[in-house]
């Protein structure tokens, strides 16, 4: 049978090994905006001790149709070494970094600290008027904590984006 | 290690192309490229054409190209050099073209200063190429050359652009060999056997398929086009081409249906219309082939051979994706298809040739000429007649294009019989491409007919390389129809916008003859039907370059043509036919 396109949209976790090198976020980013996918999170660091490889991992979403031509897209990109969708090749592991900043006095004060203790956040600076809180773990984790600290002083936010890796032994 | 050191990064520059087999270099000098200039003067080993804009530069490296299988190499200076360069650029992006562009930069610790004739090379020409490199160090100036030209050539074919600061081509440099391998970049080029077993079972099993084919097969060499020829013979399966593919196929051979698309032939459309297999090869599924994608023969099961992977299940699902060279998954389709004994239904071809036989009979090409004394000129007419005449001599011919309705004319009129041989901007749809891709093809075949089909209003776009045919005496002939109307942009108007010729009109058009004549060219001019054949026989008999001008009907349109964001089977055949009133929906209208 002749086949037929999948248009129900899903979220895709990506990561990409590439040479580190200028220009090659650029490069990985401008495919994105030029070609109008969507980026949801973009995460790049060197990965090897001698500096020479970078892993990016994106997450995005789409189609079936688009999150393939992501991949392939990628994958022609010159100083790309090896792309995978960590998201269709099996379980993984997604974490993300955030500081989150809270300023209050009183029982909202007490109350952030309470709830940042339940989240097991750290309080990486305060004064007598602020905290700033480091919280790492999933995306709907942060995203929750985050949520909870708008009604007591929320200020500012920092987050990371994702690393993510695959379960078990696999490695892309 | 210093003391070993005695060529400077121009004269590694050099060595390096000329052992990547560079023989030709289009470009323009300029402040930043000097030291690559002084190290040109110094040998012989590479020919250097000086062009009249950087642009041109690059279409005359594109046209050199296509027309020989080579890489072709473009040198160019810093900011405006870089810019001017770039249309040429993304044109041989998107028809994947292999070139590599050599770029001048200011010295490295003015890089970023706004320093003058400083642009950021790199950035502006990264969505422009395939790749591109700023040489930082000068150790790294051979590896990189090598690179770009491996990368330039290899999996989809592509421009390259290696931007080179001043300082590093003239500071001395060590020289390194060619690298075995590429670290990263290693396309595949070699067929799935898996899935050419399960194609040639599932041709096996048609009963109205269609093959349809690409630029993909000229790039993957000539050999690539004797084994789709041959196989479209053994299966006896209908075969039409995109307009890049023209000639993989012999146009002569009756299983060819002519060309497919927005200004496709009748029976080339129906037939991927109606199809219950179809057969991609080297081909992109891009919206002037498609029409309306969710109309797009969708009753086939399709297999797509694509040597990039992200050029498959792009615009259109496929059952079977191959991911490889046209020519190795030829080689494959043609051996799975001889070793399989499974007998294939002849009584299903006979039926579908049938069919295909009645839309030909449609003749949608169709025009009339006025040969009455003072009848007015078909442009169908004239590429018709530059094609008999041409052909009647049986000089090698190669055509180029400019961009609009004479280009696909061109493309529906001359027609070709070997791969290489015809020249045009698809992708990017370049007006201006014509002259300067022939004159890149007239540099690598001295001796053959080079044609560039033109209109008036896109030779103007780079008229300033009749220059250069003059400088090295290259016989290429500008062959203008002109209709004094941007015609493609005017019949739009006219189908689809109520007549109102908004800008289209080509006023104060130069006399093509003076102008002919002001290059050292010689000029002819046909008025009027009694004039055509006598023009055409003094163009291709005179030994200079030549424009001929040609006065055709301004009136006349393109057809068939499958509006924008219609369906196969909702094609407007021309004058000649029926009328069949043109419906173009909103979304239609929104639709280039």
């Amino acid at each position: 049978m002749p086949v037929q396109a999948d248009n129900t949209l899903r979220s895709a976790t990506i990561s990409v090994l590439v040479d580190n090198e200028a220009g090659v976020l650029a490069r990985v980013i401008g495919l994105f905006s030029g070609r109008g996918y969507n980026i949801d999170s973009l995460t790049v660091a060197p990965v090897d001790a001698a500096g020479q490889w970078s892993r990016i991992n994106v997450v995005t979403s789409g189609t079936a149709m688009v999150i393939g031509q992501i991949k392939a897209q990628l994958d022609r990109l010159v100083p790309v070494h090896r792309v995978a969708d960590l998201t269709m090749d099996g379980p993984h592991v997604a974490r993300e970094l955030a500081l989150v900043k809270v300023i209050g006095n009183g029982e909202q004060r007490v109350e952030a600290l309470r709830i940042a203790d339940s989240f097991r956040a750290r309080v990486v600076d305060t004064t007598l008027g602020s905290f700033v809180f480091e919280l790492t773990g999933a995306v709907d984790k942060i995203d929750a904590f985050i949520e909870l600290m708008r009604d007591l002083g929320l200020a500012e936010v920092s987050r990371s984006g994702i690393a993510a890796l695959a379960r078990g032994s696999r490695v892309i | 290690m210093s003391a070993e050191l005695t060529q400077s990064g121009a004269e590694i520059l050099l060595r390096a192309l000329s052992d990547q087999g560079v023989e030709v270099i289009f470009g323009y000098p300029g402040g930043a490229v000097l030291p690559i200039y002084d190290a040109l003067f110094n040998q012989n080993a590479i020919r250097h054409i000086l062009v009249r804009h950087e642009q041109a530069a690059v279409h005359a490296a594109e046209g050199y190209a296509r027309s020989t299988g080579k890489v072709g190499c473009v040198l160019v200076t810093s900011g405006p050099g870089a810019t001017n360069a770039v249309t040429g650029l993304v044109d041989a992006l998107m028809d994947s073209i292999p070139l590599v562009c050599l770029t001048g930069q200011v010295p490295t610790h003015l890089i970023g200063n706004d320093a003058f004739q400083e642009a950021d090379t790199t950035g502006i020409t990264r969505p422009a190429t395939k790749h591109n490199y700023l040489v930082k160090r000068p150790e790294d100036l051979a590896r990189i050359v090598h690179e770009a030209f491996y990368v330039a050539r290899s999996g989809r074919p592509g421009p390259v652009v290696i931007d080179l600061p001043k300082d590093i081509v003239i500071n001395k440099a060590p020289y390194a060999e060619p690298a075995p391998q590429h670290p990263s970049y290693r396309p595949r080029t070699e067929p799935d056997l898996a899935a050419i077993t399960q194609a040639v079972a599932l041709l096996k099993s048609a009963k109205r398929p269609v093959i349809y084919t690409g630029g993909g097969v000229i790039n993957a060499g000539p050999d690539a086009s004797a084994m789709l020829t041959e196989f479209a013979r053994i299966t006896n399966i209908p075969l039409t081409s995109t307009l890049m593919g023209l000639g993989a196929f012999p146009a002569s051979d009756p299983r060819f249906l002519g060309m497919l698309g927005m200004h496709g032939t009748y029976e080339a459309n129906l037939a991927m219309h109606g199809c219950d297999v179809m057969l991609a090869i080297g081909a992109r599924f891009d919206d002037r082939v498609t029409g309306r994608l969710n109309a797009f023969s969708q009753d086939s099961r399709k297999i797509h051979i694509d040597i990039d992977s992200s050029s498959i299940n792009k615009n259109v699902p496929v059952e079977i994706p191959i991911v490889a060279d046209a020519g190795k998954a030829l080689a494959a389709l043609l051996g799975a298809w001889k070793a399989d004994r499974t007998p294939v239904d002849t009584s299903h071809m006979t039926a579908w040739w049938r069919q295909i036989d009645a839309w030909r009979d449609k003749q949608s090409l169709k025009f009339t000429q006025d040969t009455s004394p003072g009848g007015i000129i078909k442009p169908q007419y004239a590429i018709q007649r530059l094609y008999e005449i041409s052909k009647a001599r049986g000089k090698e011919t190669f055509i180029t294009t400019e961009v609009g309705q004479h280009q696909m004319w061109s493309a529906q009129h001359f027609r070709f019989e070997e791969p290489n041989h015809w020249m045009t901007s698809g992708g990017l749809g370049t007006m201006g491409y014509g002259l300067p891709a022939a004159m890149g093809v007239q540099i690598a075949h001295p001796d053959a007919l080079v044609v560039d089909i033109a209109g008036e209003a896109s030779i103007l776009m780079n008229i300033q390389e009749m220059g250069t045919l003059a400088q090295y005496r290259l016989p290429v002939k500008v062959f203008i129809l002109n209709n004094q109307y941007m015609g493609m942009v005017r019949q739009w108007q006219e189908l689809l916008h109520g007549g109102r010729y908004s800008e289209t009109y080509s006023s104060a058009l130069p006399d093509f003859v003076k102008l002919a004549e002001s290059f050292h060219a010689t000029g002819f001019r046909a008025r009027n039907v009694d004039e055509l054949d006598d023009v055409i026989n003094a163009m291709l008999d005179c030994p200079t370059a030549v424009i001929a001008d040609i006065a055709v009907d301004q009136a006349e349109n393109c057809f068939p043509m499958i509006p924008s964001g219609a369906a196969h089977n909702e094609m407007l055949l021309g004058p000649e036919h029926e009328s069949s009133g043109i419906g173009v929906t909103d979304e239609g209208m929104v639709l280039v």
